[in-house]
Protein backbone atom coordinates (compact mmCIF):
# COMPACT_ATOMS: atom_id res chain seq x y z
CA UNK A 1 0.00 0.00 0.00
CA UNK A 2 2.41 2.64 -1.17
CA UNK A 3 0.35 5.71 -1.83
CA UNK A 4 2.27 8.93 -2.26
CA UNK A 5 0.95 12.00 -0.48
CA UNK A 6 -0.39 13.44 -3.72
CA UNK A 7 -2.42 10.33 -4.43
CA UNK A 8 -4.48 10.35 -1.25
CA UNK A 9 -6.64 13.04 0.28
CA UNK A 10 -4.81 14.66 3.18
CA UNK A 11 -5.16 12.69 6.39
CA UNK A 12 -6.94 9.74 4.78
CA UNK A 13 -6.01 6.30 6.02
CA UNK A 14 -4.67 3.79 3.49
CA UNK A 15 -7.27 1.54 1.92
CA UNK A 16 -7.64 -1.81 3.68
CA UNK A 17 -6.80 -5.14 2.07
CA UNK A 18 -9.71 -7.33 0.95
CA UNK A 19 -9.64 -11.10 1.35
CA UNK A 20 -12.24 -13.75 0.63
CA UNK A 21 -13.57 -17.12 1.67
CA UNK A 22 -15.87 -19.17 -0.56
CA UNK A 23 -19.01 -21.00 0.55
CA UNK A 24 -19.75 -23.81 -1.91
CA UNK A 25 -22.11 -26.77 -2.15
CA UNK A 26 -25.19 -27.92 -3.99
CA UNK A 27 -28.33 -25.94 -4.73
CA UNK A 28 -30.44 -25.21 -1.64
CA UNK A 29 -27.84 -26.44 0.83
CA UNK A 30 -27.73 -23.14 2.74
CA UNK A 31 -24.86 -21.18 1.20
CA UNK A 32 -26.62 -17.81 1.32
CA UNK A 33 -28.01 -18.65 4.75
CA UNK A 34 -24.48 -19.13 6.08
CA UNK A 35 -23.27 -15.93 4.40
CA UNK A 36 -26.15 -14.07 6.05
CA UNK A 37 -25.54 -15.64 9.46
CA UNK A 38 -22.07 -14.08 9.80
CA UNK A 39 -22.15 -11.07 7.47
CA UNK A 40 -22.38 -7.58 8.98
CA UNK A 41 -24.77 -6.63 6.19
CA UNK A 42 -27.65 -8.57 4.70
CA UNK A 43 -26.36 -10.80 1.87
CA UNK A 44 -25.95 -8.84 -1.35
CA UNK A 45 -26.31 -10.26 -4.84
CA UNK A 46 -24.08 -9.54 -7.79
CA UNK A 47 -24.49 -10.74 -11.35
CA UNK A 48 -22.13 -11.44 -14.20
CA UNK A 49 -23.56 -11.40 -17.71
CA UNK A 50 -22.21 -14.14 -19.91
CA UNK A 51 -22.47 -14.43 -23.64
CA UNK A 52 -21.90 -17.57 -25.64
CA UNK A 53 -18.75 -16.01 -27.02
CA UNK A 54 -17.55 -15.87 -23.45
CA UNK A 55 -14.88 -13.64 -22.02
CA UNK A 56 -12.34 -11.91 -24.20
CA UNK A 57 -14.57 -9.80 -26.37
CA UNK A 58 -14.20 -6.04 -26.43
CA UNK A 59 -17.41 -4.83 -27.96
CA UNK A 60 -20.89 -6.21 -27.57
CA UNK A 61 -22.44 -4.40 -30.53
CA UNK A 62 -24.28 -6.95 -32.58
CA UNK A 63 -24.49 -9.66 -29.95
CA UNK A 64 -28.17 -9.03 -29.36
CA UNK A 65 -29.17 -12.28 -30.98
CA UNK A 66 -26.64 -14.42 -29.14
CA UNK A 67 -27.51 -16.48 -26.14
CA UNK A 68 -26.85 -14.67 -22.91
CA UNK A 69 -27.24 -15.71 -19.35
CA UNK A 70 -26.37 -14.35 -15.95
CA UNK A 71 -24.61 -15.95 -13.03
CA UNK A 72 -25.69 -14.69 -9.63
CA UNK A 73 -23.46 -14.73 -6.58
CA UNK A 74 -24.55 -13.88 -3.07
CA UNK A 75 -21.97 -12.42 -0.77
CA UNK A 76 -21.46 -10.78 2.59
CA UNK A 77 -18.81 -8.75 4.38
CA UNK A 78 -17.06 -8.87 7.73
CA UNK A 79 -14.78 -6.00 8.71
CA UNK A 80 -11.95 -7.78 10.52
CA UNK A 81 -9.91 -4.68 11.33
CA UNK A 82 -9.04 -1.26 9.90
CA UNK A 83 -6.66 -2.98 7.50
CA UNK A 84 -8.59 -6.11 6.62
CA UNK A 85 -12.04 -6.72 5.12
CA UNK A 86 -13.26 -10.27 4.64
CA UNK A 87 -15.78 -11.13 1.93
CA UNK A 88 -17.76 -14.37 1.90
CA UNK A 89 -18.93 -15.51 -1.52
CA UNK A 90 -21.55 -18.15 -2.13
CA UNK A 91 -20.41 -19.90 -5.31
CA UNK A 92 -22.86 -20.25 -8.19
CA UNK A 93 -24.26 -23.75 -8.11
CA UNK A 94 -24.29 -24.65 -11.78
CA UNK A 95 -21.33 -26.67 -12.95
CA UNK A 96 -21.15 -24.87 -16.28
CA UNK A 97 -19.98 -21.72 -14.54
CA UNK A 98 -16.56 -23.07 -13.61
CA UNK A 99 -14.77 -20.08 -15.06
CA UNK A 100 -16.58 -17.86 -12.59
CA UNK A 101 -15.28 -20.19 -9.89
CA UNK A 102 -11.77 -19.70 -11.21
CA UNK A 103 -12.08 -15.97 -10.68
CA UNK A 104 -13.59 -16.49 -7.24
CA UNK A 105 -11.03 -19.07 -6.13
CA UNK A 106 -8.01 -17.00 -7.16
CA UNK A 107 -6.49 -15.66 -3.95
CA UNK A 108 -9.20 -17.17 -1.70
CA UNK A 109 -8.05 -18.08 1.81
CA UNK A 110 -10.12 -21.22 1.70
CA UNK A 111 -13.55 -22.69 1.10
CA UNK A 112 -16.41 -24.17 3.08
CA UNK A 113 -18.17 -27.02 1.28
CA UNK A 114 -21.68 -27.26 2.69
CA UNK A 115 -23.20 -30.73 2.53
CA UNK A 116 -26.70 -32.11 3.02
CA UNK A 117 -26.62 -35.80 3.97
CA UNK A 118 -29.87 -36.39 2.03
CA UNK A 119 -28.12 -35.27 -1.18
CA UNK A 120 -24.48 -35.88 -0.43
CA UNK A 121 -23.49 -36.24 -4.10
CA UNK A 122 -24.42 -32.59 -4.69
CA UNK A 123 -21.19 -31.49 -3.03
CA UNK A 124 -18.88 -33.81 -5.04
CA UNK A 125 -18.17 -31.24 -7.79
CA UNK A 126 -17.15 -28.63 -5.20
CA UNK A 127 -14.84 -31.06 -3.42
CA UNK A 128 -13.27 -32.17 -6.72
CA UNK A 129 -12.76 -28.56 -7.69
CA UNK A 130 -11.02 -27.46 -4.49
CA UNK A 131 -8.94 -30.64 -4.28
CA UNK A 132 -7.79 -30.15 -7.87
CA UNK A 133 -6.98 -26.53 -7.28
CA UNK A 134 -5.27 -26.98 -3.93
CA UNK A 135 -7.63 -24.58 -2.15
CA UNK A 136 -7.85 -25.49 1.56
CA UNK A 137 -11.40 -26.52 2.43
CA UNK A 138 -13.55 -28.02 5.19
CA UNK A 139 -16.80 -29.94 4.79
CA UNK A 140 -19.64 -28.63 6.97
CA UNK A 141 -22.69 -30.88 7.19
CA UNK A 142 -25.70 -28.59 7.49
CA UNK A 143 -28.11 -30.23 9.92
CA UNK A 144 -31.50 -30.02 8.28
CA UNK A 145 -34.59 -31.01 10.22
CA UNK A 146 -35.68 -34.52 9.34
CA UNK A 147 -32.33 -35.55 7.86
CA UNK A 148 -30.90 -38.76 9.24
CA UNK A 149 -27.85 -38.07 11.36
CA UNK A 150 -24.68 -39.74 10.20
CA UNK A 151 -21.47 -39.96 12.12
CA UNK A 152 -18.80 -37.60 10.84
CA UNK A 153 -16.45 -40.47 10.00
CA UNK A 154 -19.23 -42.00 7.88
CA UNK A 155 -19.54 -38.75 5.94
CA UNK A 156 -15.77 -38.53 5.60
CA UNK A 157 -15.64 -42.08 4.22
CA UNK A 158 -18.60 -41.51 1.89
CA UNK A 159 -16.90 -38.43 0.44
CA UNK A 160 -13.56 -40.25 0.19
CA UNK A 161 -11.85 -37.28 1.79
CA UNK A 162 -8.21 -36.96 2.64
CA UNK A 163 -8.00 -37.74 6.38
CA UNK A 164 -6.64 -34.24 7.07
CA UNK A 165 -9.76 -32.49 5.76
CA UNK A 166 -11.96 -31.41 8.70
CA UNK A 167 -15.60 -32.52 8.61
CA UNK A 168 -17.97 -30.90 11.07
CA UNK A 169 -21.66 -30.49 11.77
CA UNK A 170 -23.19 -27.05 11.59
CA UNK A 171 -26.41 -25.11 11.57
CA UNK A 172 -25.95 -22.54 8.81
CA UNK A 173 -28.72 -20.39 10.29
CA UNK A 174 -26.77 -19.87 13.50
CA UNK A 175 -24.08 -17.23 13.75
CA UNK A 176 -22.03 -19.07 16.38
CA UNK A 177 -22.14 -22.33 14.45
CA UNK A 178 -21.17 -20.64 11.17
CA UNK A 179 -18.37 -18.72 12.92
CA UNK A 180 -17.04 -22.03 14.24
CA UNK A 181 -16.98 -23.45 10.70
CA UNK A 182 -15.02 -20.45 9.42
CA UNK A 183 -12.56 -20.59 12.32
CA UNK A 184 -12.01 -24.32 11.71
CA UNK A 185 -11.37 -23.52 8.05
CA UNK A 186 -8.81 -20.84 8.89
CA UNK A 187 -7.00 -23.15 11.32
CA UNK A 188 -6.96 -25.88 8.68
CA UNK A 189 -5.66 -23.47 6.02
CA UNK A 190 -2.81 -22.46 8.34
CA UNK A 191 -1.85 -26.13 8.71
CA UNK A 192 -1.99 -26.64 4.95
CA UNK A 193 0.19 -23.59 4.46
CA UNK A 194 2.70 -24.83 7.03
CA UNK A 195 2.93 -28.32 5.50
CA UNK A 196 3.41 -26.84 2.02
CA UNK A 197 6.12 -24.56 3.37
CA UNK A 198 7.93 -27.56 4.86
CA UNK A 199 7.50 -29.63 1.70
CA UNK A 200 8.88 -26.76 -0.33
CA UNK A 201 12.03 -26.70 1.83
CA UNK B 1 -37.99 -15.81 -40.72
CA UNK B 2 -35.83 -13.46 -38.76
CA UNK B 3 -35.48 -14.42 -35.15
CA UNK B 4 -36.91 -11.93 -32.71
CA UNK B 5 -34.14 -10.85 -30.37
CA UNK B 6 -36.05 -8.47 -28.13
CA UNK B 7 -37.58 -11.33 -26.22
CA UNK B 8 -38.02 -11.93 -22.50
CA UNK B 9 -34.29 -12.35 -22.13
CA UNK B 10 -33.26 -9.13 -23.78
CA UNK B 11 -34.33 -6.74 -21.02
CA UNK B 12 -31.64 -7.34 -18.43
CA UNK B 13 -29.00 -7.70 -21.13
CA UNK B 14 -29.58 -4.60 -23.23
CA UNK B 15 -29.70 -2.01 -20.47
CA UNK B 16 -26.31 -2.70 -18.86
CA UNK B 17 -24.51 -2.23 -22.17
CA UNK B 18 -26.55 0.84 -22.99
CA UNK B 19 -25.14 2.26 -19.76
CA UNK B 20 -21.60 1.63 -21.05
CA UNK B 21 -22.52 2.68 -24.61
CA UNK B 22 -21.75 -0.81 -25.87
CA UNK B 23 -18.35 -1.18 -24.26
CA UNK B 24 -17.55 -4.49 -22.58
CA UNK B 25 -14.07 -3.60 -21.30
CA UNK B 26 -12.88 -0.79 -19.04
CA UNK B 27 -10.47 1.78 -20.51
CA UNK B 28 -8.13 1.13 -17.61
CA UNK B 29 -7.83 -1.20 -14.62
CA UNK B 30 -8.81 -4.83 -14.07
CA UNK B 31 -11.16 -4.65 -11.07
CA UNK B 32 -11.35 -7.90 -9.16
CA UNK B 33 -14.68 -8.56 -7.42
CA UNK B 34 -13.05 -7.63 -4.12
CA UNK B 35 -10.95 -4.71 -5.34
CA UNK B 36 -11.75 -1.88 -2.95
CA UNK B 37 -12.92 1.43 -4.35
CA UNK B 38 -13.03 4.84 -2.73
CA UNK B 39 -14.01 8.19 -4.22
CA UNK B 40 -11.34 10.87 -4.34
CA UNK B 41 -13.84 13.73 -4.11
CA UNK B 42 -16.91 14.41 -2.01
CA UNK B 43 -18.97 15.04 -5.12
CA UNK B 44 -18.64 15.33 -8.86
CA UNK B 45 -20.66 17.64 -11.04
CA UNK B 46 -22.11 16.21 -14.25
CA UNK B 47 -19.73 16.54 -17.18
CA UNK B 48 -19.45 15.18 -20.70
CA UNK B 49 -18.82 11.45 -20.66
CA UNK B 50 -20.22 10.88 -17.17
CA UNK B 51 -23.69 9.42 -16.81
CA UNK B 52 -25.92 9.18 -13.76
CA UNK B 53 -24.43 5.75 -12.96
CA UNK B 54 -20.93 7.25 -12.76
CA UNK B 55 -22.18 9.88 -10.31
CA UNK B 56 -24.01 7.22 -8.31
CA UNK B 57 -20.75 5.26 -7.95
CA UNK B 58 -18.89 8.33 -6.69
CA UNK B 59 -21.68 8.97 -4.17
CA UNK B 60 -21.66 5.32 -3.03
CA UNK B 61 -17.87 5.18 -2.74
CA UNK B 62 -17.65 7.96 -0.19
CA UNK B 63 -17.37 4.87 2.01
CA UNK B 64 -14.99 2.14 0.86
CA UNK B 65 -16.81 -0.50 -1.21
CA UNK B 66 -15.73 -3.58 -3.11
CA UNK B 67 -16.47 -3.85 -6.82
CA UNK B 68 -19.02 -6.57 -5.96
CA UNK B 69 -20.77 -4.24 -3.50
CA UNK B 70 -20.89 -1.40 -6.04
CA UNK B 71 -22.49 -3.77 -8.56
CA UNK B 72 -25.01 -5.05 -6.02
CA UNK B 73 -26.04 -1.57 -4.83
CA UNK B 74 -26.40 -0.19 -8.37
CA UNK B 75 -28.15 -3.39 -9.47
CA UNK B 76 -25.94 -3.69 -12.55
CA UNK B 77 -23.79 -6.62 -13.74
CA UNK B 78 -20.17 -6.64 -12.60
CA UNK B 79 -18.92 -6.29 -16.19
CA UNK B 80 -20.83 -3.02 -16.56
CA UNK B 81 -19.52 -1.71 -13.25
CA UNK B 82 -15.93 -2.49 -14.35
CA UNK B 83 -16.37 -0.31 -17.44
CA UNK B 84 -17.83 2.56 -15.40
CA UNK B 85 -15.06 2.28 -12.80
CA UNK B 86 -12.47 2.40 -15.59
CA UNK B 87 -13.96 5.71 -16.77
CA UNK B 88 -13.84 7.09 -13.22
CA UNK B 89 -10.29 5.86 -12.63
CA UNK B 90 -9.11 7.47 -15.88
CA UNK B 91 -10.43 10.79 -14.51
CA UNK B 92 -8.90 10.20 -11.05
CA UNK B 93 -12.35 10.29 -9.51
CA UNK B 94 -11.89 6.97 -7.71
CA UNK B 95 -8.96 5.14 -6.23
CA UNK B 96 -8.76 1.35 -6.31
CA UNK B 97 -6.90 -1.09 -4.12
CA UNK B 98 -6.44 -4.44 -5.86
CA UNK B 99 -6.45 -7.51 -3.61
CA UNK B 100 -3.54 -9.85 -3.24
CA UNK B 101 -3.59 -11.90 -6.44
CA UNK B 102 -0.91 -14.50 -5.83
CA UNK B 103 -2.15 -18.06 -6.15
CA UNK B 104 -0.47 -19.25 -2.92
CA UNK B 105 -1.73 -18.84 0.62
CA UNK B 106 -0.96 -15.57 2.43
CA UNK B 107 1.03 -14.95 5.59
CA UNK B 108 0.13 -16.67 8.81
CA UNK B 109 -0.60 -13.23 10.26
CA UNK B 110 -3.58 -12.82 7.90
CA UNK B 111 -5.12 -16.11 9.10
CA UNK B 112 -4.51 -15.17 12.73
CA UNK B 113 -6.15 -11.79 12.21
CA UNK B 114 -9.19 -13.43 10.59
CA UNK B 115 -9.52 -15.99 13.40
CA UNK B 116 -9.32 -13.26 16.05
CA UNK B 117 -11.76 -11.10 14.10
CA UNK B 118 -14.27 -13.97 13.80
CA UNK B 119 -14.00 -14.82 17.51
CA UNK B 120 -14.72 -11.18 18.34
CA UNK B 121 -17.91 -11.09 16.24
Amino acid sequence: MDYGPSERPAGAAPLPTAIKILIAGGFGVGKTTMVGAVSETRPLRTEEVLTETGVGIDDLSGVEGKTTTTVAMDFGRITISEDLVLYLFGTPGQDRFWFVWDELALGALGAVVLADTRRLADCFPSIDYFEGRGTPFVVAVNCFEGARRYRLDEVQAALNLDPGVPVLLCDARQRESSKEVLITLMEHAMKVRESRRRAGG
Amino acid sequence: MEEQWVDDYAGPVVRPYAVTRGRARPVTGTFDLISLVTATRAEVSPEVGLGPEHLAIVALCQRIQSVAEVAAHLDLPVGTIRVLLGDLMARDLVQVREPRVTAGLPDESIFEAVINGLRAL
